[in-house]
C-alpha cells in the first residue's frame, strides 16, 4: 500500500499514551456537555467555510476532484451534517420517556443516551473529508472523545486534517493520528469504546477482529458491486443521465454507492447503451481522458488493478465505448462493456473505477438471481415505472438502501440510516443515526416501595405461582392480587 | 445421524458434515423465502406459545434437574417470562413489519422515503447456561419475528434443558428453518466457522472474544449479552417498610434467582459505613423468612463452578470477612446464602464476577462514594441503586456508565418489553426485549424514491461556475437567491 512514511514513529506507546490521554479528558467530564459538544461542532462549521478553498485544493492534489464535486459530495454534504446536528442537539440529548410495562407496574421508563467513551474512526481515501468528518460529527454530537485516523492513500487530505483540525476543536479531547499500516495496527491495539472503519471488506476484517481482543462494537462501512437494474419503460434521457452522474460524477465510479454494473433486457441494451454514449460525450466530451470534470484514478496500484480488469481475456473485446487509459496521468476513461463473462474478475469484485458492465437477461425477473448470488450491496438501484416490479425489487433485494430512479441522493438525506448489510458492512449512521451509532442507549427505570409483590418471594406456594402467572400474563385481577396480598 | 434425532452429543467432535448439511438446510428454507412472510411468523411464534404450555411440566422439571431450579422460581423467571414476550410479539408483530415511512422536508431529496426492515438471512443463537430456557428462547422470538431462519445451540453445561429443546423444538417449530444443535466447545467451534448472517451469544466474555474474532472472519454482526459485577447502592431509606422491601428485593435478586447465578443478578452492595450494621441484619432476618427451606433456593451447576467458589471462601482474608453463612454441601452442589462484609478488594470475590450466592458488602465513608467505586471498575450490565435522593439519582444516571440503571428494585427490567436489555463496555453490546429483539435481528432498509418529473440540469457534468453557484444557493435552501441566479441577476457571496 503507498503512503506517507511519517517522520516520527508513531508505535504502541504513542498510542497508549494518546488513548490515556483522551480518557483523562473523557474521565473528567468535558465532551458530555451540551456546550461542548455545540462548540465543537461549531468549530467545524467554521473550519469548513474558512478552509474551504484549502480542502477544495487537497481534494484536487489527491484525486483530481474536480472543484464542482469537491463542494457537491463533500464540503456541502460536511457542513449540512455539521449544521444539522447542531440544530438537533438539544433534542438528541433529552432522555426519551418510554412507556413501562404492566409486569413492572407501577414504575417509570427512560432511555438514556450516553457516549461510549474514547472512539477510533478510520476513514477512506475517496471521500478523505467528508468520510472523515462525518463520522467525527457523530462521535462529537453523542459527546465522545475522538480519535481521527485519515487514510494516508489520501495524503494531502491527511496532513490538512493535522494542520488545522487543532485549530478549530479542543485537540485535548479530538486528535488527529497520521499515517499507514503500522500506525493503524498501533492504533488498534488500544482498547477503545467504539471503532467505525470505512473502507474495504479485507481491512474490515482486520478492525472488527481486534475490536474483538476489547470486546469494542464496531461499525464498518464497506463496499459491494451496487447493481442498477434498468427498465424500458423509463424517461431514458433522464435515466442515463442520473446513471453517468451517479458512476462518473462521483470520483469516476471510485464511491462505495457508485453503480457497479447495469443489468438490463436484451432487447433494451443497445438503447441503453447509445443514450449513455451521448451522454458521455455531452458531460466529458469526445477526449474525455482530457476532460477537467473527472477524477483521476487514486494511485497506480489501482490504476493497474483496473486496467488488469480490462485486459482480461474475454474481457477487452467486450468494451462498447471507452476503455482509453493514461498511465502518466493515472486517467482512464468512462468505459462501458457488454456482457461480459458471468466469471470474470470484473464481475467478482467491487470496480470501485470508470468501468461499467452492461449485463443482458431475457426477463427483467432473472435479473434477481444474479443480484442475490453475490454478496449483499451497499446500495442496490432500480429504473423503472413499473409498480410491480419495484415492490419486487424491493422486498427480493437486499442491501444497506435503495433508491429507485436516481442513483446515490439517498446518502445526502440526512433522515435515512446509510449503512450496509452482510459483506456492505456493520451499522448506520448520518443525521440521528450517527447520533445513535457512537451511544450507548441506558435504560432507566425507576420504582417506589409501595405495590410490593409477596408472590415473588418464596416460601414458594402453588398460590403464588397462579398469581404470578396472571401477572406475567397481564391480568389485572393478579395485578391487584399480587399488590394486595399479604403471605 | 446423531443429530437429526436430537441424541446428546456432549463434548465429541461432531461429524462436520453433519452439522454444515444441517445448517445448509436452514439457508435452503431461507433462500425459499418462507420464512418471511407474516403467516409463517405468526404461525412459529403461535407454536412456541404452544410448546411453553404444552411442555410447562417438563420444562419445570428439566430446570429443576440441571439448576436445582424450585418450580415457581423456573416458571417466573424462564418458561412464564417467554411466554409473555411471545405473547408480546404476536400483539405486535404486524405493526414492526410495516415499513416505517418517514416525514421528510420538502427540499429533501429524495422527497418520499421508507425503512424497509428485512431479516438478515440465517442466524446462530448460542446461549448459556443459568437460564437455558430463556435465554435460547427469548433471542429465538426476535430472530423468527424478525423473518430469520435460526440455528440454536444451547449450553451443554444444563445438559437436561439442550436435551429438551433438541427434542421439543423440531416438534413444533419448522424444523427445516429452525434447528437445535447440541454439544459443548467443539461444535460452538464448528458452528463458528461458517458464515452466518448475525450472531447472538449470551455467555462470558471470555468466550465472547472468541466469538467476535470468529465472527469478523465473516463479517457477521454480533449481540453480545455478558455480565460483570453488577453493584446494589443501598442508601439510607426513611420508613421501616421501605427498608424491609428494599432488603427483600436484593436478596430476591441475590438469592432467589439462579442462587445468584445471573448476569443481572446483584454482585455486590454498598452502603456507608454506619448503616452496615442495620443491613446486615435485615439481610439476615430475610434469609430466614424466605430461604429457611434450601428447596427453594436452585444449585449452583456444576462441580467446576462450586469449586471455583469454595475456593474463593477459602483465602484467609475472605473466609474472615464473612459474618453469616459459609456452609457448603459439595454433595448437593449447594452453598448456603453467604455475607461477607469488607472482603478484600484485590481477591478474586471482588476482581471477577462472582456468580453465585456469595454477597460482599462493600462500606464507604459516604453513599456518594459509591459512584467513584463503581466508575473505578469495568461497566456492568445493571447498576441497582435503592434511594429516595432524587439528586442522588441523576448524579448516579449521569456520572456511571452500565447496561441500565434500576432505582429500588432489582431484576424486574428482564420483564419490561419496552426498554432495551443489553450491556456497554465489558458487559457486551447489543440490545433485544420487546421491539428491540425485531430490530436486533433486522436490517433496516432505506428505501427512497424519485420520480422523472423533476430535473436539475445543473446536477451534471459539464461543469461550469454557474452551476456551482446554482447549487450552492439550493444546498442553503435559498430558493430566491436561486431563481435570482437562474436568470442571471445575483452571484453567489459567502457573506448572505
Amino acid at each position: 500500500m503507498e503512503g506517507k512514511i511519517s517522520t516520527e514513529v508513531f508505535n504502541r506507546e504513542k498510542a497508549e499514551a494518546t488513548v490515556k490521554a483522551l480518557r483523562q479528558s473523557f474521565r473528567a467530564g468535558k465532551t458530555k456537555t451540551y456546550e461542548w459538544r455545540a462548540s465543537q461542532l461549531e468549530g467545524i462549521a467554521r473550519l469548513i467555510k474558512e478552509k474551504e478553498s484549502d480542502i477544495t485544493e487537497a481534494l484536487r492534489s489527491d484525486l483530481a476532484k474536480p472543484e464542482m464535486e469537491s463542494y457537491l459530495h463533500e464540503i456541502s454534504l460536511a457542513k449540512s451534517a455539521c449544521l444539522f446536528a447542531l440544530k438537533n442537539l438539544k433534542k438528541w440529548m433529552k432522555p426519551e420517556k418510554v412507556p413501562a410495562a404492566i409486569t413492572t407496574f407501577p414504575s417509570s421508563a427512560k432511555i438514556v443516551s450516553e457516549p461510549l467513551g474514547v472512539v477510533l474512526v478510520i476513514s477512506a481515501w475517496n471521500y478523505p473529508f467528508l468520510l472523515s468528518i462525518d463520522p467525527v460529527i457523530g462521535a462529537i454530537v453523542a459527546g465522545n472523545a475522538v480519535v481521527l485516523k485519515p487514510s494516508e492513500i489520501a495524503p494531502a487530505t491527511s496532513e490538512l486534517f493535522a494542520k488545522i483540525l487543532p485549530e478549530y476543536v479542543d485537540s485535548s479531547c479530538i486528535k488527529v493520528v497520521e499515517g499507514g499500516v503500522p500506525e493503524t495496527t498501533a492504533l488498534l491495539e488500544q482498547k477503545w469504546d467504539k471503532i467505525f472503519y470505512t473502507g474495504n471488506g479485507k481491512v474490515g476484517r482486520i478492525v472488527m477482529a481486534a475490536a474483538a481482543k476489547h470486546l469494542t462494537p464496531v461499525s464498518l462501512e464497506l463496499g459491494g458491486k451496487s447493481p442498477v437494474l434498468v427498465d424500458s419503460d423509463v424517461n431514458l434521457k433522464v435515466a442515463v443521465k442520473r446513471i453517468a452522474v451517479g458512476k462518473w460524477g462521483c470520483n469516476n465510479g471510485q464511491a462505495c454507492i457508485a453503480p457497479d454494473y447495469i443489468i438490463t433486457t436484451k432487447s433494451f441494451a443497445p438503447q441503453l447503451v447509445e443514450a449513455l454514449k451521448v451522454t458521455l460525450e455531452k458531460f466529458y466530451g469526445k477526449n474525455p481522458l482530457e476532460s477537467a470534470d473527472l477524477s483521476r484514478i487514486v494511485n497506480l496500484n489501482h490504476f493497474k488493478r483496473l486496467t488488469d480488469l480490462l485486459d482480461e481475456e474475454n474481457v477487452s473485446e467486450k468494451i462498447v465505448c471507452g476503455g482509453q487509459t493514461d498511465e502518466k496521468q493515472l486517467k482512464i476513461a468512462p468505459t462501458l462493456l457488454l456482457d461480459v463473462p458471468h466469471d470474470s474478475l470484473i464481475m467478482k469484485d467491487e470496480i470501485f473505477g470508470p468501468l461499467l458492465p452492461i449485463v443482458t437477461v431475457d426477463n427483467l425477473e432473472d435479473s434477481f438471481e444474479i443480484i442475490n448470488s453475490m454478496s449483499k450491496p451497499l446500495a442496490a438501484y432500480l429504473f423503472t415505472k413499473n409498480k410491480k416490479l419495484e415492490q419486487e425489487f424491493i422486498s427480493n433485494v437486499s442491501a444497506g438502501g435503495i433508491l429507485v430512479n436516481d442513483i446515490a441522493l439517498h446518502l445526502a438525506n440526512l433522515y435515512l440510516p446509510f449503512g450496509g448489510v452482510g459483506e456492505s458492512g456493520i451499522g448506520a449512521y448520518h443525521g440521528k443515526f450517527s447520533f445513535d451509532a457512537f451511544s450507548h442507549k441506558k435504560a432507566v427505570l425507576s420504582r417506589g416501595f409501595a405495590g410490593e409483590a409477596g408472590a415473588r418471594y418464596p416460601p414458594y406456594t402453588t398460590e403464588k405461582q397462579w398469581i404470578l402467572k396472571g401477572l406475567i400474563n397481564g391480568s389485572i385481577v393478579a395485578l391487584f392480587l399480587a399488590l394486595f396480598k399479604r403471605f | 445421524m446423531a443429530l437429526i434425532t436430537g441424541k446428546k452429543c456432549g463434548d465429541e467432535e461432531m461429524g462436520a458434515l453433519g452439522l454444515e448439511s444441517e445448517v445448509a438446510e436452514a439457508r435452503t428454507a431461507f433462500d425459499s423465502g418462507k420464512t418471511k412472510g407474516f403467516e409463517w411468523r405468526k404461525s412459529q411464534l403461535k407454536a412456541l406459545l404452544r410448546l411453553l404450555q404444552e411442555k410447562e411440566d417438563d420444562m419445570l422439571k428439566v430446570l429443576k434437574e440441571d439448576l436445582g431450579k424450585h418450580r415457581v422460581e423456573a416458571f417466573r423467571d424462564e418458561v412464564g417470562a417467554v411466554a409473555k414476550s411471545v405473547d408480546n410479539a404476536l400483539l405486535n408483530l404486524k405493526k414492526w413489519m410495516a415499513p416505517e415511512k418517514l416525514s421528510l422536508p420538502l427540499a429533501a431529496i429524495p422527497t418520499v422515503a421508507e425503512i424497509v426492515p428485512e431479516p438478515l438471512g440465517v442466524v446462530l443463537v448460542i446461549s448459556s447456561w443459568n437460564f437455558p430456557i430463556g435465554l435460547s428462547l427469548e433471542p429465538l422470538i426476535g430472530a423468527i419475528a424478525a423473518g430469520n431462519a435460526a440455528v440454536l445451540k444451547p449450553s451443554e453445561l444444563a445438559p437436561a434443558t439442550s436435551e429438551f429443546l433438541a427434542d421439543a423444538v423440531p416438534k413444533y417449530l419448522d424444523c427445516e428453518a429452525i434447528k437445535v444443535i447440541q454439544g459443548g466447545p467443539q461444535v460452538a467451534e464448528q458452528l463458528l466457522e461458517l458464515k452466518w448472517d448475525k450472531i447472538f451469544f449470551t455467555g462470558s466474555a471470555r468466550v465472547g472474544r472468541i466469538v467476535m474474532t470468529a465472527a469478523a472472519k465473516h463479517l457477521t454482526p454480533v449481540t453480545l449479552e455478558l455480565g460483570g459485577k453488577c453493584p446494589a447502592i443501598f442508601d439510607s431509606l426513611k420508613s421501616s417498610r421501605d427498608k424491609k422491601v428494599a432488603v427483600g428485593r436484593v436478596a430476591g435478586a441475590k438469592w432467589g434467582s439462579c442462587l445468584g447465578q445471573a448476569c443481572i443478578g446483584v454482585d455486590y452492595l454498598l452502603v456507608n459505613d454506619e448503616y452496615a450494621p442495620t443491613l446486615i441484619e435485615l439481610l439476615k432476618g430475610v434469609i430466614k423468612e424466605f430461604f429457611s427451606n434450601s428447596e427453594h433456593l436452585a444449585r449452583i451447576v456444576n462441580k467446576h463452578h462450586f469449586q471455583r467458589l469454595c475456593n474463593i471462601l477459602q483465602d484467609e482474608l475472605v473466609a474472615a470477612s464473612v459474618v453469616h453463612g459459609g456452609s457448603v454441601n459439595a454433595e448437593e452442589l449447594f452453598i448456603e446464602p453467604t455475607i461477607l462484609l469488607n472482603p478484600p478488594l484485590d481477591k478474586e470475590i471482588m476482581t471477577e464476577e462472582i456468580f453465585g450466592p456469595l454477597l460482599p458488602i462493600i462500606t464507604l465513608k459516604k453513599i456518594e462514594d459509591s459512584i467513584e467505586f463503581i466508575r473505578a471498575r469495568p461497566k456492568p450490565l445493571v447498576i441497582y441503586a435503592f434511594t429516595h435522593d432524587e439528586k442522588f439519582k441523576r448524579r448516579i444516571v449521569e456520572d456511571t456508565s452500565s447496561g441500565c440503571v434500576i432505582f429500588n428494585d432489582t431484576l424486574i427490567q428482564y420483564v419490561c418489553d419496552t426498554i432495551p436489555f443489553g450491556g456497554v463496555g465489558q458487559s457486551g453490546f447489543g440490545q433485544y426485549h420487546g421491539k428491540f429483539s425485531f430490530d436486533n435481528f433486522s436490517n433496516r432498509k432505506p428505501v427512497g424514491r424519485r420520480s422523472f418529473l423533476i430535473e436539475f440540469s445543473f446536477r451534471y457534468p459539464p461543469w461550469n461556475e454557474k452551476k456551482l453557484q446554482l447549487l450552492r444557493h439550493i444546498y442553503r435552501f435559498d430558493y430566491i437567491g436561486f431563481v435570482l441566479c437562474f436568470l442571471g441577476l445575483k452571484r453567489y457571496s459567502y457573506r448572505s
